[in-house]
């Protein structure tokens, strides 16, 4: 890609944001590393790394309890983190934010206690046929305990949601709606807002799973109108271990607690036993400071280059994968190829060579994609398919990535024959 | 990962593939035995005939997954034909060993077999050359316990 192209269609400079990030320095099997797995997690800014190393330089300390001042400094920065989340995702308040050790927790504290209370036998839980499996193992089980019924909304050919009959799976009965608000493997964005507008006048409630689509994308959960939403901070530019569940407060309040312990609690006796204030009584023992506490930087980082602007870089950067990608013969797309409303995960299949075949060639060039199932077994099941190769695209990735992307594409099916 | 993408994917390997043996459905078989690797979604399916001898007449392979599984799958095919059970059995846990680096007793020629080392390199991918061996052992065993076929089924996750 010629940098005047960058300048000129882009709404920033990548080469720069590029030079962000240490680890796209390294070289990997003597090839420049090119990252297009950004969805399994993406790749940290020096930014966040020093931030990372700060913590512990200058504040490491326990938080809420202690009376000193590194306990102060700790708790201040945890909490400006939860402050700064809640004005991420469309300005909710801090008592609705409550961190958990990713995504996969967020949802799995709705099932244990929310679900546990809420759900009933013959209630039904809906969720979608394009669920990674933490946002389907889970309410499965729940299921299974309560004598519940799960239902799916079935996908399109395309890969997106077919509501045509959304009135006869959403029903009185529905109590909880669970859906991705982007698919992990197809890179559909869902209509999260039609849907909650129908749950709603069902009276179900709405969890969605936003892993791929709160990194990538302007998502404002007030507006949305969403009852619970999940997100990792690892897969924007945050460290692992850290995930967020947004909840409605007046849902919330009605919650059991999920962990029991320290923190959690108001006041404990032999005899009786209160739980503390939201967000605190879902956040029992100590959680990842470190991690809360550079989240923060990872935040400001993807603000100062703007929500809408990534999105609208990265639309871009998704056209011209699917554009080139579907020059190689023998190679499908699995999604849609129309760009709105889809991120970009891009993910596709080669009629004659298996996604780890396919994986393990593009990294001896340096290039690193996902193969397998994605954690997404049932949805593989529906597209026919063993496993996918999937390239995910962020910020630092640019047309040059695709273009090495492409050509090994090609001199991999030369290597294993099938020119 | 190694650089040299060739130590695994060897010609040896590449044509097994290209070309997989035992590839014709066995009309009469006294075992059969079905593996898959949840991590890949590889599956495989295989069909003995055994004689009075208890040695193996004739071998069917059927595999759907990666390059790796599909080759070991084809070897073992070519391998094993006209070997007694015993035999059989006896190479598959030297491979297994093979695969994993553990010490092998292989003192014999075992031909093609052999290339399979190059995937020791490839720690990601030992459960794809290993596939075709434990549903092997695994149909060998379940013959000899007096098992019918069509019973038999292991997963590469059972060999921890």
């Amino acid at each position: 890609m010629s940098t005047e192209t960058t300048k000129k269609d882009f709404l920033f400079d990548v080469q720069k944001i590029k030079s962000d990030f240490p680890i796209l320095q390294r070289k990997i099997n003597g090839h420049r590393l090119v990252y297009l797995d950004s969805g399994a997690s993406t790749q940290k800014p020096i930014e966040v790394i020093d931030a990372h190393t700060d913590y512990f330089k200058k504040i490491n300390s326990n938080i809420h309890r202690g009376l000193h001042t590194l306990a102060e400094d700790a708790t201040n920065a945890y909490e400006k983190t939860r402050s700064h989340i809640a004005k991420f995702i469309g300005g909710t308040k801090t008592s609705e934010i409550i961190f958990t050790a990713g995504t996969t927790e967020s949802i799995n504290l709705v099932a244990y206690t929310w679900g546990e209370t809420n759900i009933a036998e013959g209630d039904e839980i809906v969720i979608t046929d394009m669920e990674h499996h933490a946002n389907l193992v889970p309410w499965v089980m729940l299921a299974k305990r309560k004598n519940a019924i799960i239902k799916r909304i079935p996908i399109t050919d395309e890969g997106r949601l077919d509501l045509s009959d959304i009135q006869n799976i959403i029903t009185e009965k529905t109590k909880l709606v669970s859906l991705t608000h982007m698919s992990n493997v197809l890179g559909t964005v869902n209509p999260i807002k039609e849907i909650v507008q129908i749950a709603h006048q069902k009276g179900a409630v709405v969890l969605a799973d936003g892993a791929q689509s709160v990194p990538h994308m302007p998502v404002d959960v007030v507006d949305l109108d969403v009852d619970f939403y999940a997100f990792s901070a690892h897969k924007m530019l945050g460290p692992t271990g850290v995930g967020v569940l947004y909840g409605k407060e007046d849902i919330l309040d009605k919650m059991p607690p999920f962990n029991m312990g320290g923190e959690m609690i108001s006041e404990v006796s032999f005899e009786r036993i209160t739980w503390a204030e939201l967000p605190h009584k879902f956040e029992a023992g100590t959680p990842n400071i470190a991690g809360v506490v550079t989240f923060d930087t990872a935040l400001t980082y993807l603000e100062n280059i703007g929500m809408e602007n990534i999105h609208a870089y990265e639309t871009k950067l998704t056209a011209y994968a699917i554009k080139k990608l579907i020059q190689i013969d023998g190679l499908k797309i699995q999604g849609p190829y129309n760009t709105i409303n889809r991120g970009g995960a891009v993910s596709f299949t080669d009629k004659n060579l298996h996604p780890h075949d396919i994986s393990t060639f593009l990294d001896s060039k340096g290039i690193a994609i996902r193969a397998g199932h994605h954690c997404a077994q049932t949805l593989m099941k529906r597209m026919r398919t063993i496993a996918t190769a999937r390239a995910s695209l962020y910020i630092y990735n640019d047309e040059a990535d695709i273009d090495a992307l492409h050509d090994e594409l090609f001199a991999m099916r030369r290597y294993f024959g099938h020119e | 990962m190694s650089e040299n993408l060739d130590d695994m994917y060897r010609e040896i390997i590449l044509d097994h593939y290209k070309a997989p043996r035992g590839k014709k459905p066995l009309e009469e078989k006294d075992i059969t035995s079905d593996g898959h690797n949840p991590s890949c979604g590889d599956e495989l399916k295989m069909e003995l005939k055994v004689d009075k001898k208890n040695n193996i007449a004739d071998v069917h392979v059927n595999c759907k997954g990666c390059a790796i599984s599909v080759a070991s799958g084809s070897m073992l095919a070519e391998y094993i034909k006209g070997k007694s059970l015993k035999e059989v059995k006896l190479i598959s846990e030297e491979i297994k060993k093979m695969l994993k680096g553990e010490e092998s007793k292989i003192t014999e020629d075992i031909g093609d077999l052999d290339s399979l080392k190059g995937v020791r390199q490839f720690p990601v991918r030992i459960k794809c050359a290993l596939l075709a061996w434990m549903t092997l052992i695994e149909g060998v065993n379940k013959f000899e316990n007096g098992t019918k076929p069509d019973s038999f089924t292991v997963s590469t996750e059972d060999d921890k």
